[in-house]
This record gives structure tokens, sequence and C-alpha cells, in this order.
């Protein structure tokens, strides 16, 4: 695993593979000493163990190992730069910016909108219709859910609310997707125009100028009893959204259904191939409704997240493209819900970040934004392996 | 079944390896020779009403409200009756709606040409704001430069900087198969965020002037890349020539795609990618040269709007924008074609400017609530436009009426397939 072995001995001692994941650990590790609570305020260790993830690196690229290896020459070189540039600023600020545990606590705020609208694309994809709507449905959520929660004074209610408005514009995208085999991406987008102009509007009408009112009911924060107690974790993950925790076990119940139950085998195999899907008796047809009406509610669960579990308040267009980082999120975890949920928080924690960083520079923290974004755009030119969408995703079925 | 003609096949989208060939371009090509110009029409009948449905629900008049949208469009101004005080406002608001036609019309194309070519363009919205950026950064910077050429400089800075960003969509297509549409949702976001950043407090673009340190917007573009007003007062937005550009671009639309080899070689790809490369077409090629091409429509259309009236960029500015996502609706409802385009841009140019705080009276309806309405009018559009199955239907129910020259061996054979 070290860099030393790897360049010890040509014989296999050691799988390329394993030096690339090393090294890019290495890179990692490079960087992390150089901030709190370590803080090595000399650059010269984290230089010492940046050359050695790239010379782990290079080492798997002559073992065959392209990506891994590149990405542990790159993860050395941004390790030990990144090392210097905070050796050279004050402690001060990266105390301000780098705590650890708070950071944690803020990426799961920030990926919790894009878990739920993850989770409603990967069950939307998986049963072969494109839901590039996911945007427009978790706006439809955000406004109803805070909508009910206001009217019916109780956020069960509201988060209720929001997901049936979320289903029912899924509703929409899947009649017009299955029954007028639409395309797919243009229905998709009309959702989200939908989305945009009918909660803009209701708010309007509805709220005016006051907006909404600041003592909604909101979804409550839940303690984990023992943990919130250990020093270090209880601040990280101690307390969060009841919403934050249904995300996290809303993962694991879409890869159980998914893969492990006869009823995921048969969504998956209607992604994959309608036709054969259809004679071997699965209703290819019931299937993707039920797929994308369940898609919209979940989306819209994130939408509801927003306002009223993390903000408590709506304004016109407040997701503000969260939707379509969600869309990233299931492009970049492989249309698997782990993968989706490894890059929600990648893209939660570039989120944190983003918040904190003014310290430093308040424009750059603005460009930090894009980084879900470019490394969506890496992933999909197959530079960080293939990714590859269902087979059938966006091609209507029509029954012979 | 199998026996279905083209406009059927287009449809029927088998599930297997050959369906992956039924692209937009090829669905829309059948819903052209359809549809004509009726059903564009219904479409955006039908959209209204559904509209006025929602105004009437939430206890307005719909009737007032779309009467006081229409005036608001200056479009009365062509009525002979209306009077000298009347015909001024009318006049004013008339100079808004065409100045937001043009560069309606623009990223309409930036959609439509891909569309032609089996791309579905959603980065319109990106290529738009990357060309206002270099627009307002050359228009702002070079401020001794004599007009024409400083105008004509921002305007290629702009449409260069358009076509590069879309052609990295391209790019990516043609190469690795990168479906366009995520990569465009991409780098749409990617786009804003630059721009957020580059005007930003501190950031590298923002203005140089003293008194406006604490806010975030750009310099202003220098009095020599002013577009020329040609009706009204300037000091009041009258209206400038990118209408004329934006009408030239339509016309170079027309010809690229339709009397040259370019042309033929963008439509035979959109309509079969597989047929045009067994016919000895690079389709890679087509694909980076017509993301390119749409790219450089779409930033055009930022300097039209950055040299023409709004002079600056400021960051609160670009999350509002929608020019760029209402190209899809312009689009869709012109059937990718040349003068479709137009008239589908004037229609939504005028649903924005009479819908606008400046002039829409607000005694009968609140202009907030009225440009939420345009958004819904843009989604209802787009969504009767995806679902080309209702009209074809109609269309072939209503055959005898709308009977065209060529289509009649066309329902022949599919009687016999039905």
């Amino acid at each position: 695993m070290s860099a030393a072995v790897a360049t010890a001995s040509p014989a296999r001692a050691i799988e390329p593979r394993h030096a690339g994941w090393g090294g890019i650990g290495l890179g990692l590790i490079a960087w992390f000493i150089a901030l709190p609570p370590a803080l090595v305020r000399t650059p010269l260790p984290s230089i010492v163990i940046g050359v050695l993830a790239v010379a782990a690196g290079a080492w798997a690229l002559g073992g065959g190992e392209r990506k891994l290896g590149w990405g542990a020459i790159v993860a050395g070189i941004a390790g030990a730069a990144g090392a210097v540039a905070s050796t050279k600023s004050g402690v001060g600020n990266l105390k301000d910016v780098v705590t650890w545990s708070a950071l944690i606590a803020a990426t799961l705020r920030y990926a919790t909108p894009l878990v739920f609208g993850a989770l409603g694309g990967i069950v939307s994809e998986r049963s072969g219709i494109v839901n590039v709507g996911l945007e427009g449905m978790m706006l439809t959520g955000a406004f109803f859910g805070i909508f009910g929660a206001d009217l019916l004074d109780s956020w069960f209610l509201g988060l209720l609310v929001g997901m049936a408005a979320g289903a029912v514009l899924a509703f929409v995208h899947a009649f017009f997707s299955i029954n007028l085999r639409a395309d797919q991406v243009v229905s998709g987008m009309a959702i989200n125009f939908l989305a945009l102009g009918v909660t803009g509007y209701i708010f309007l009408d509805h709220y005016g100028d006051q907006g909404t009112p600041d003592n909604v009911a909101r979804v409550p924060d839940v303690s984990l009893p023992v943990v919130k107690d250990i020093p270090f974790v209880g601040d990280a993950i101690g307390k969060a959204s009841l919403l934050t925790w249904i995300a996290l076990i809303g993962v694991v119940a879409l890869a159980v259904f998914l893969f492990r139950t006869p009823r995921g085998l048969r969504l998956r195999s209607v992604g994959e191939h309608p036709r054969a899907a259809e004679t071997v008796g699965i209703s290819v047809t019931r299937t993707r409704y039920v797929a994308v009406i369940a898609s919209g509610a979940l989306a819209a669960m994130g939408g509801a997240y927003l306002s009223i579990g993390f903000v408590g308040s709506f304004n016109q267009n407040m997701t503000a493209g969260r939707g379509f980082i969600a869309l990233a999120a299931v492009i970049f975890g492989n249309w698997r819900p782990g993968g989706a949920l490894a890059a929600a928080l990648l893209f939660g924690f570039s989120s944190a970040l983003a918040q904190r960083l003014p310290t430093f520079s308040p424009s750059g923290a603005v460009l930090f934004q894009a980084l879900p974004y470019v490394l969506t755009l890496i992933a999909v030119a197959g530079v960080i392996g293939r990714s590859r969408p269902p087979a059938a995703a966006g091609q209507p079925y029509v029954k012979e | 079944m199998t026996e279905e003609p083209r406009a059927g096949q287009a449809l029927a989208g088998e599930g297997g390896p050959e369906a992956a060939a039924v692209t937009p371009a090829a669905r829309l090509a059948a819903y052209v020779q359809a549809g004509g110009v009726i059903v564009p029409v219904l479409t955006a009948l039908l959209a209204f009403l559904i509209a006025g449905l929602v105004i009437f629900v939430t206890g307005h008049n719909p009737f007032s409200t779309y009467k006081a949208i229409f005036n608001g469009t200056g479009l009365n101004w062509v009525f002979p009756w209306i009077s000298s005080d009347d015909r001024t406002t009318a006049a004013l608001n008339l100079q808004q709606t065409l100045i937001i036609t043009a560069p309606l019309i623009l990223t309409g194309l930036a959609v439509a040409f891909a569309f032609r070519c089996g791309l579905f363009n959603i980065g319109g919205q990106g290529q738009y704001f990357v060309g206002t950026y270099a627009a307002v950064w050359v228009g702002s910077s070079f401020a001794d430069m004599p007009k024409l050429p400083h105008i004509l400089l921002a305007i290629v800075a702009a449409t260069v900087a358009g076509a590069v960003w879309a052609g990295i969509a391209g790019v990516l297509k043609a190469t690795v198969g990168a479906h366009e549409v995520i990569s465009t949702i991409m780098l749409n976001w990617v786009a804003f965020w630059v721009g957020s950043y580059l005007f930003a407090l501190h950031g590298p673009l923002q203005n140089t002037d003293p008194a406006q340190q604490s806010v975030p917007v750009s310099n202003e573009v220098a009095a020599s890349a002013k577009l020329p007003v040609f009706w009204g007062d300037p000091e009041l937005q009258g209206l400038h020539v990118g209408i004329f550009i934006a009408l030239a671009a339509v016309l170079v639309f027309w010809v690229i795609l339709n009397r040259s080899t370019t042309g033929y070689e963008v439509r035979a790809v959109g309509l079969n990618p597989e047929a045009a490369r067994y016919g000895g077409i690079s389709v890679g090629r087509n694909y980076i040269l017509v993301m390119a091409v749409c790219g450089a429509f779409a930033g055009l259309a930022g300097s039209m709007d950055i040299l023409g009236w709004e002079f600056h960029v400021a960051t609160n500015d670009i999350p509002v924008s929608q020019v760029g996502f209402l190209g899809i609706a312009v689009a869709l409802l012109g059937r990718n074609t040349a003068s479709g385009t137009a008239v589908a841009a004037l229609l939504f140019g005028a649903l924005l400017s009479g819908t606008s705080q400046r002039n829409l009276d607000p005694a009968i309806f609140e202009p907030e609530l009225a440009s939420n309405l345009t958004t819904i009018i843009q989604g209802l559009v787009v969504l009767i436009v995806s679902a080309d199955v209702i009209v074809l239907t109609l269309v072939r129910r209503g055959r005898g009426i709308f009977r065209r020259r060529g289509a009649a061996p066309l329902a022949a054979k599919e009687v016999e397939a039905a």
C-alpha cells in the first residue's frame, strides 16, 4: 500500500491498483496534515508525501492502471500545492474555514436535498424514463411543502402535501412520456418551466410581498442518543434534521430494493430491455408510472427539506439548480444509490466549503460553486470511468 | 407494423439498439410534414387558454388581463385607429417588444439548429451568458476605438465565446459520446457561476468606478460600442439595430440549412446519423460544427442585449435571465424552421414585454404575477409540443382537411398498416 514498498521491487508484491489508491490517499494526507487540527506549519513533510503519492501514481501507471495512476499523480500535486498554500495563510483563517465537525454537519445539510433528488432520478431513470424535470419537482415540493405546512399548521401534513404535488407533476411527465411517447427531455424541461411558473404564481398570489410567515411548522431535528455525546463525532453527526436521516436510510433502502428484491429486478429490467420484460409478464407501462411518480415524490421531499427543514421560508426559484446537481449526482454515481450518495456528499461538501471560503476570497468562493458541474463534465467525458445509463432510458416503449 | 412509413416510424420508438436512431429531429421532421402552420397556432392557443384558466381560477379576469398584456406589448401600434397619446405609449411598448425579440430569435435559432442535427441544445442560456460576458468586457475596454470597429469587435468576441462554450459539448459528444443534454446543462451552470464570480465584489471584472466599489456590477459599455438606436429616444431605451442583425441571422440560418452542402449534411445527420455515416458524412465533425454554430447564435444574442440596452452585467441579473431557456420554447413552437422561429420569438418577446413591470398596467394585473404567467405559458407550449403523437393523430384523422402535396401515398400506406 505504501509508496516505499511500491518503489522497492518490481515483483508483484503489490498490485498497481492498490498503489494507485494509496497514492490518492497520500495526496489527501499531504494536504490534511497542513490543516487544523494537525496544522503542520512547514510545507516540507507535505511535499515529501506529495512526491511519494506521485511516485505511487507513476508506478500504478506503469502497471497499466491509467485512470488511478493519473488520479494519484493529480492528488499528489494538488495535495502538496494545497498544503503549501495552507502553510502560507494565517492560522486564524484556517481555523475559521476548516472546523471538521462543523464542515461535516454542513455537508450533511447541503447534501440532503441532493440525495432525495438523486434517489428520485435513479428510480425514474432505472425504469427507462429520463427525468430532467427533477429541478421542477423539487421546486414544487419546496413550495407546496411550506404552503401545506402553513395552511394545515403541521410540518408532517406539509411534507405530505409537498410530496403529493411533486407526484402530480411527475404524473404529468409520466403521462406525456409513456402514453403520448413524448421526447422525455423536452417533456422534462416543460416540467421545469411549469413548476417555476406555477409555484411563483401561487406564491405571489397568496403571499404577495410579505413572503411566507416566520412561524411555519418546521421538520424537527433528531439527535442520536449515544453518538451525540462523543466529542468530535457528536458535533458532526450527532444531530441533524429528521429528513437527513430519512435520506440516508432511503439510500440503503433503495439500494436493497433495486438490487436485492424481485420488484427491483423488474424495475431495472424495464429500464434495460422493456420488450424482454413485457414478454415475461411485467407491465412496462405500470412499472414506469409507479417509478416516475415515486421519483416526483422523492424529489419533492428534497425540495420540502429546503423550505420547511433547512431555510424555513420560500422564495421564487429557491431550488436554484439543486435539481440539476441531483441529476449530476445520478450520473456521477453511475445510476447507483451508493454512488449517488457519495456524489451528493462531495457536492454538499463543496457547498459547505464555499460558505466558509469567503474568509480567503469572497469572489473565489463563488467560483467554487461551479465545482459540481465541472466534475460532472469531467465524469461524462469518461475521465473517471465510463458512466453508463440504463439501456432503454429515453426510448418510448410501444407494446406489440 | 414493420412496414410503417417514415412519419410513423419516427414515432414507433422500438426498444433496442435501432431505437437509438430515432432522434428528436426525425420526430420533429415528421411533425413538420404533418402539421404545417395550423398546429403551432393551435398549440399556442391551447397554452393561452389553459393559462387563462389559471388566471380565472385565482380570481382575476382573464379577458381584461390578456387585453392589458396585449396593450403592454405595443402591438396595438399597428392599428390605425389608435389615437395620438395611446400611440406614443404603444410605440414605446413596441420598441421594448422588439428589443426583447431580437435575442429571443437568436437563442431560438441556437436551439433549432441543434434540433435539425438531432441534438438537443439546452445550453442556450450558458452560451448566452458567456456572450454577455465577452461583449461587456470588450465593450467596456478599448474606449478610444472608432464606433464601427468597436461594435464589430465586441459582437465577434461574444459570438466566438458562445461558439467555444457550446463547442465543448460538441467535442465531448463527437469524441467520447457524452450526451449533449447533460453536458450543456452542466455548462449552463458553470457559465452561471463564472459570471457570478467575474463581476462579484472584488471579482476580476468588477467595475473600476470608485463610487461603485460596493456594487457587484461590470463596467459600463463605452459609447463607441453601443448599438445605434433607430426608433425612439436612445435615453429611453429606443429600438436598437439588433433586430435587423437577428433577422439577418434568420436568413443565414435558412441559407446554411437549405442551400449549402453543410446544411444538407446537418439535416442528414439529424434525420438518421447511421444512414448519414454510411453515406460518407462525418457525423462527429457535424456535431462539433453544429454545436459551435448554435453557440455562436446564442453568444450573438448576449451581445445584442449588452450592446443594445443593458450596457453592463450585474450579478443580480444573472439568476433572473431566462432568454436562453425561452429559446427552447421559441424553437419548438417555430418547428425549428427559420421563419417559424422568428414568429415564435415575436410571440414570446411580446409576452415578456407585455407582462413586464414597465409595460403592464398594475391596476389590472400585477406584473410580477404576470411574468410567472409567461413562464407557465412557456412550459405549456413546450409540454404540448413534446407530445407529437397527439398532433399526428389529429392530423391523420383530419388528413382530408390538411392534405398536402405528396402526402397521399403516405396516407394510403398507413391505412394498410393499420
